[in-house]
């Protein structure tokens, strides 16, 4: 007591030469690179109980992750649904968004799904009908079907990944869209890969 | 405890009844000890409310905390046949920091009740509070009926929903068969891995309905999987980075006293001579008063903590989730140093700070297989690592003499806020528990304290609570050993907005002190005004609280009053002797600030000592 705190000044104590990014990542200081963000898709197996759907979607939302789409289904096994998220995100935030829907006690298996994975999206849109002919022939054009066509409006479904549907959508524009509805993407893993741990395991046990 | 004594209240001197085997009684020693749940094995379950508390018996619950009401009444009326101990609180925050605080204190997770809507709502602020500390904690609210809920029903609120981001999980009991089994579950859960709280909401026609079902001895979900061991390769190559460096430091975050790693972390420490800086919940993990010890890190850590991670090259941090308040601006924090981190929560790995050595386990273990691993390594290179960091371990003696945590007190300034804590210090055993309240008390209250155990310090960390000393006081009073003292720093700000629980101290007669550091100010506002808003003291100053003696007295309490410090160490004793709940109205110099500081966001190397350094 009665000194007072003491010592060097901030300016005048030995600086660190080194430095980390905004991720915590240690860097050297004269190249300073920031991890560019991708799009990703991460697909999580979850219980079916009430609230889930709210618990995941209320943790994206809280911890500002970049959600660009969010699907839900069942799958083989009534018990479980699928939730498919894609996300633009750094590597780390990659890699959180897996940990912290993973850490959500109805997530049974969580996985980021790679490049190659079959992904499909759904829209149905509806357009004005004065020209039915050409708005068919878009239609054909993007293997889309006619669910609806009267005197003044054509609703179509077109299916695919996601830059066919932007394509699509783009195209329609010469009609005047009313309206349209997207899924968001839905995806599994190519070929014998499986989507996620746990499915594989409860195949082989199944199976046996 | 309620004026009329239940006639049919089980006796706790009641022999055990044929229910115990004879070895459990030779396991457990004296029968009556086993008394409780002995008692209650032979009454049967009727209801969904007695399954609740049938759950909460099983578990091993004392002492409950909480607040009657509507939703919640079926709950307590089984309770009234429970030898189960429930303290009435004044408000429910008061119970949800009682419960922490119990929780935090032995380690055990600490129970809170309240009824729906405006209860569960109340409850909220200590849920966030355990949340954002891991502190482990269950929480039973009341709810309307289950055919009433979403319709805005009298004191309806979506309780899972406002609590879903600040609980560890959360429940919605739908059937009186299964509500004991979520209530057990939840009670693991809030105890297992990472700890934290967890909540049960119980609608009244699930409480009041029909069961005879015992509920299971509660277990967490098939999904909940903690890792326990950390990857043997992975802590090879750890053990190897911090073996190769010049300069390492530990990081003990608060999942160290969690996971009751003290012991561990001390042995590690002592055997390599390694510096242990703590994070502000890890406070009384490694002894303040030895060498190694750096004490606390971050913004109002001592200098000599921020020199040291700020020039270390290796770091060793466990348990701790680098939380801003220990890192400031990340870019800065800790430049040089290659970081290992162990974590039992897979998801704080590279949350904040990216690690370049990651070891997934209990603190405890993965202590030992690191520790285990530079064994293997100090008969070959590191057979001079004594030596070899000695060097290092001066340099961080010597940033102790340059920055030693002191306070300037001229001759006839008034009363120094350090100077009573470390009378309080000085007058109590090492064992004595600190509660503190959020703001500048808080800091002095760990700074110029020297905290030599485990579970001595109870503070709100992440969510910086105020109002959490007086309610968190009498939670770990019920924890803590009866000879063992329980003192409360608090904030006049911070004692306003809790002190309604005076009351219930006063009936309970429990034996805490509060030193109201009372310096007619949220003071903590006032500094950051004074540093950072050109001194636009914008409602920060309160020239109008209480008297604070004379408010002690009504409530029923001691009250006492100190101007100067003259009259500390008598003023100190008295009421530390007193047996019963007392309160120090202490004036301190409004003036006096907390140093050293690193502003929000900055590096932790350039702390400042005084407000000209800003
Ligand atoms: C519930 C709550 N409201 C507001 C704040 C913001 N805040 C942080 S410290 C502080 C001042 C605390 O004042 P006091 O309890 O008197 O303690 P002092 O800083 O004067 O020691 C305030 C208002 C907070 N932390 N918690």
């Amino acid at each position: 007591m009665t000194e007072g705190l003491q010592g060097p000044a901030p300016d005048e104590r030995p600086q660190p030469s080194g430095r980390r990014n905004a991720q915590g990542i240690r860097i050297d200081p004269a190249v300073a690179a920031e991890p560019a963000s991708r799009r990703t898709v991460i697909s999580a197996l979850v219980e079916n109980e009430p609230g889930v759907l709210a618990t995941i979607s209320g943790l994206v939302s809280r911890r500002q992750f970049n959600i660009e789409s969010l699907t839900v289904g069942t799958t083989t096994n009534p018990e479980t649904s699928r939730v498919t998220l894609v996300i633009e995100e750094p590597e780390p935030g990659v890699r959180q968004v897996e940990k912290q829907l993973d850490k959500v006690i109805n997530v049974i298996s969580v996985r980021e799904l790679g490049d190659d994975a079959v992904r499909r999206e759904l829209v149905v849109l509806k357009v004005h009908g004065e020209e039915p002919d050409k708005v068919h022939a878009v239609t054909e054009m993007y293997d889309g079907t006619t669910l609806d066509a009267g005197p003044r409006t054509v609703t179509v479904q077109i299916t695919g990944d996601e830059q066919k549907i932007d394509d699509a959508i783009d195209a329609f524009r010469q009609f005047g869209i009313r309206e349209l509805a997207r899924t968001g993407q839905t995806a599994l893993a190519r070929g014998e890969e499986w989507t996620t741990h746990a499915e594989e395991e409860r195949y082989e046990r199944t199976q046996s | 405890m309620s004026e009329q004594q239940p006639t049919h209240r089980p006796d706790a001197d009641e022999p055990a009844t044929e229910a115990a085997t004879a070895e459990e009684v030779a396991a457990e020693g004296t029968p009556t000890e086993e008394a409780s749940s002995e008692d209650a094995g032979a009454r049967p379950v009727t209801t969904g409310s007695e399954s609740v508390v049938r759950a909460l018996e099983t578990a091993g619950v004392e002492h409950l905390f909480g607040v009657q009401g509507g939703a919640i009444m079926p709950v307590y009326d089984a309770l009234y046949d429970s030898a189960m101990d429930h303290v009435t609180m004044a408000h429910e925050q008061g119970a949800a920091h009682a419960a922490d605080a119990y929780g935090i204190v032995s380690g055990d997770p600490g129970v809170c009740l309240a009824t729906s809507g405006p209860g569960a709502t109340n409850l909220v602020t200590g849920l966030a509070d355990a949340s954002l500390d891991s502190d482990p904690m269950i929480a039973l609210t009341g709810q309307v009926p289950t055919a009433m809920v979403g319709s805005d029903a009298f004191q309806e609120a979506d309780t899972t929903g406002i609590t879903s981001p600040v609980t560890k999980e959360n429940y919605f009991a739908s059937d009186a068969d299964t509500v004991g089994d979520a209530v057990g579950e939840a009670f693991a859960l809030a105890d297992e891995g990472r700890q934290g709280p967890t909540l049960v909401d119980l609608p009244k026609d699930v409480t009041n309905g029909a069961t005879d079902r015992e509920p299971d001895e509660g277990k967490t979900p098939e999904t909940y999987d903690p890792p326990e061991r950390a990857d043997e390769e992975a802590v090879e190559t750890a053990a190897d980075a911090i073996a190769s460096a010049e300069r390492p430091v530990i990081l003990a975050g608060g999942g160290v006293i969690k996971a009751e790693a003290c012991d561990d972390l001390r042995q590690f420490a002592t055997e390599y001579g390694v510096p242990v800086v703590t994070t502000m919940p890890a406070v009384g993990a490694f002894p303040e008063d030895r060498d190694l010890a750096m004490e606390m890190a971050g913004m109002h850590g001592t200098g000599y903590a921020n020199m040291a991670i700020t020039h270390c090259d290796a770091m060793f941090a466990v348990g701790t989730r680098f939380d801003d308040r220990l890192t400031g601006g990340v870019e800065t924090f800790a430049p040089e140093a290659e970081i290992v981190h162990a974590d039992i929560d897979p998801a704080e790995i590279s949350k904040n700070v990216h690690a370049d050595y990651p070891l997934l386990g209990d603190a405890g273990t993965v202590i030992e297989q690191v520790h285990a691993a530079l064994a293997e390594e100090r008969d070959t290179d590191m057979a001079a690592t004594g030596e070899r960091w000695q060097e290092w371990r001066e340099q961080c003696l010597m940033w102790k003499d340059e920055y030693p945590m002191d306070y300037a007190a001229p001759a006839d300034a008034p009363l120094k806020p350090q100077f009573v804590v470390e009378a309080v210090d000085a007058a109590t055993a090492d064992d004595t528990i600190v509660t503190t309240g959020v703001g500048q008390h808080q800091m002095w209250a760990v700074q110029y304290w020297t905290y030599t155990e485990p579970r001595t310090w109870v503070s709100s960390h992440g969510l910086g609570t105020m109002g959490y000393g007086l309610p968190s006081a009498i939670g770990a009073r019920f924890a803590a050993d009866d000879d063992q003292s329980v003192v409360c720093f608090d904030g006049d700000g911070s004692f306003l907005m809790t002190l309604q629980e005076l009351a219930v101290a006063v009936r309970e007669n429990l034996d805490i002190t509060v030193f109201v550091l009372n310096n007619e100010a949220v003071g903590m506002v006032r500094q950051w005004q004074d540093g950072f808003f050109e001194g636009r003291r914008m409602a920060s100053e309160y020239p109008w609280v209480p008297d604070f003696e004379t408010l002690a007295e009504a409530f029923g309490a001691r009250g006492y009053t100190i101007d100067d410090e003259g009259e500390v160490e008598d003023v100190v004793s008295e009421a530390l002797a007193h047996d019963g709940p007392s309160v120090v109205d202490a004036h301190i110099d409004p003036t006096e600030n907390v140093y050293p500081m690193v502003p929000s966001g900055g590096a932790n190397g350039e702390f400042v000592l005084a407000e000209d350094q800003l």
